[in-house]
């Protein structure tokens, strides 16, 4: 990755936060747009569990990483803090590779 | 992320330092596992710095990494970043109120001292993440909410950083990040995150939706797609009609 090429990611990155916080938020009041904005991370972050547990190199797999998750899953279910959750899920699946 | 913090009270404060710290720590985690996984993406250990510094979204940094290593273009890691750090700019909407000086604009112009809202404001939207939008709308009071996103939001700035460089660093030394399973960290602790939004149905519907999308296209699209449309979730989340009660019990 070129040097350029992050400075701009950067860049791009501060601009969207921005444009949320100096820009729009001042002058939004409501509406379908920012019901919109509001659900995405519901939409996008458990696609990125998703992905992250199950994807493969284009194709979907069933390994260790789902062990972990499963784990997570209970973790956060009898409402363990965050950190727990975290620490669990990669111990369980570090275990599985361990064995397996 | 179980506990909640609990409405406006004098004894808010070290609750609020406390889960913060917890936060921290746990985003130290992920800090780490980022360094790891960027070095091995090809990134060198300034670039992992720089990036943390700068673009400071983990999920859009792990994207861009991860899409990267499994050797997806350029810009298909840029358009997937930048579609993951929109939701700061949702997350900006939401906290404008927090960052509202009290009275007009005119009244700190008067004061003397013009612009040092927007300076602050200029600061806060560096911190304008997952973890300071959680953090600060779950107190009652505008104050609190100022308070709770500037603790939550330097204690994980710092952390992520910290860990960033140390995992870069320690990068080859540890290994495969994977034998220590620090690669299902990140699912587990995105489902964390996604929790408080699955309180409403609407919620549950998008994540559903997004779900499916993404798992869909996993065989079918290259690396990033994906995630970049699981943001479709959000349309058939829209025609779910609100319950008068939601949000209650949140």
């Amino acid at each position: 990755m070129s040097w350029p090429a992050l400075l701009a990611l950067g860049a791009s990155a501060y601009a969207l936060k921005a444009l949320g916080l100096i820009v729009l938020g001042p002058r939004s009041a409501g509406g379908r747009l920012l019901q919109m904005a509001g659900l995405l991370p519901a939409a996008l972050l458990p696609a990125l569990v998703a992905v992250n547990a199950f994807a493969g190199d284009r194709r979907l797999v069933l390994d260790a990483r789902a062990v972990g998750l499963a784990v997570a899953l209970i973790a956060i279910w009898r409402r363990a803090p965050f950190v727990v959750v975290v620490v669990s899920a990669a111990a369980a699946t570090a275990l599985v590779r361990l064995v397996a | 992320m179980g506990d909640r913090p609990g409405p406006a009270s004098g004894a808010l404060e070290p609750k609020v330092r406390r889960d913060a710290l917890v936060l921290g720590v746990a985003v130290g985690v992920f800090g780490m596992s980022f360094g790891v996984l960027a070095t091995t993406a090809g990134l060198s250990v300034a670039q992992a710095c720089v990036m943390s510094l700068l673009v400071f979204t983990g999920a859009s940094q792990f994207a861009v990494v991860g899409i990267l290593a499994s050797g997806g273009s350029l810009a298909s890691a840029f358009s997937s970043a930048l579609l993951l750090a929109a939701r700061n700019a949702a997350y900006g909407v939401a906290l404008a109120p927090t960052f509202a000086r009290r009275g007009s604009s005119e009244a700190s112009h008067s004061s003397g001292r013009p612009g040092r809202g927007l300076g602050r404001r200029l600061l806060a939207a560096q911190l304008v993440i997952d973890e300071t939008t959680a953090m600060a709308t779950a107190q009652s009071e505008r104050a609190a909410r100022e308070q709770a996103f500037w603790i939550t939001g330097i204690a994980v700035f710092v952390c992520w950083n910290v860990s960033t460089a140390v995992g870069a660093v320690a990068g080859d030394a540890i290994g495969d990040p994977q034998a220590f399973g620090l690669d299902a960290a990140f699912p587990a602790g995105y489902a964390a995150l996604a929790v408080p939004h699955l309180a409403s149905r609407a919620g549950r519907v998008a994540a559903a939706s997004g779900v499916i999308i993404a798992l869909v296209l996993v065989p079918i699209a290259p690396a990033g797609v994906p995630i970049v449309a699981a943001a479709a979730g959000v349309l058939p989340a829209l025609f779910v009609p609100r319950k008068p009660t939601e949000g209650a019990d949140a």
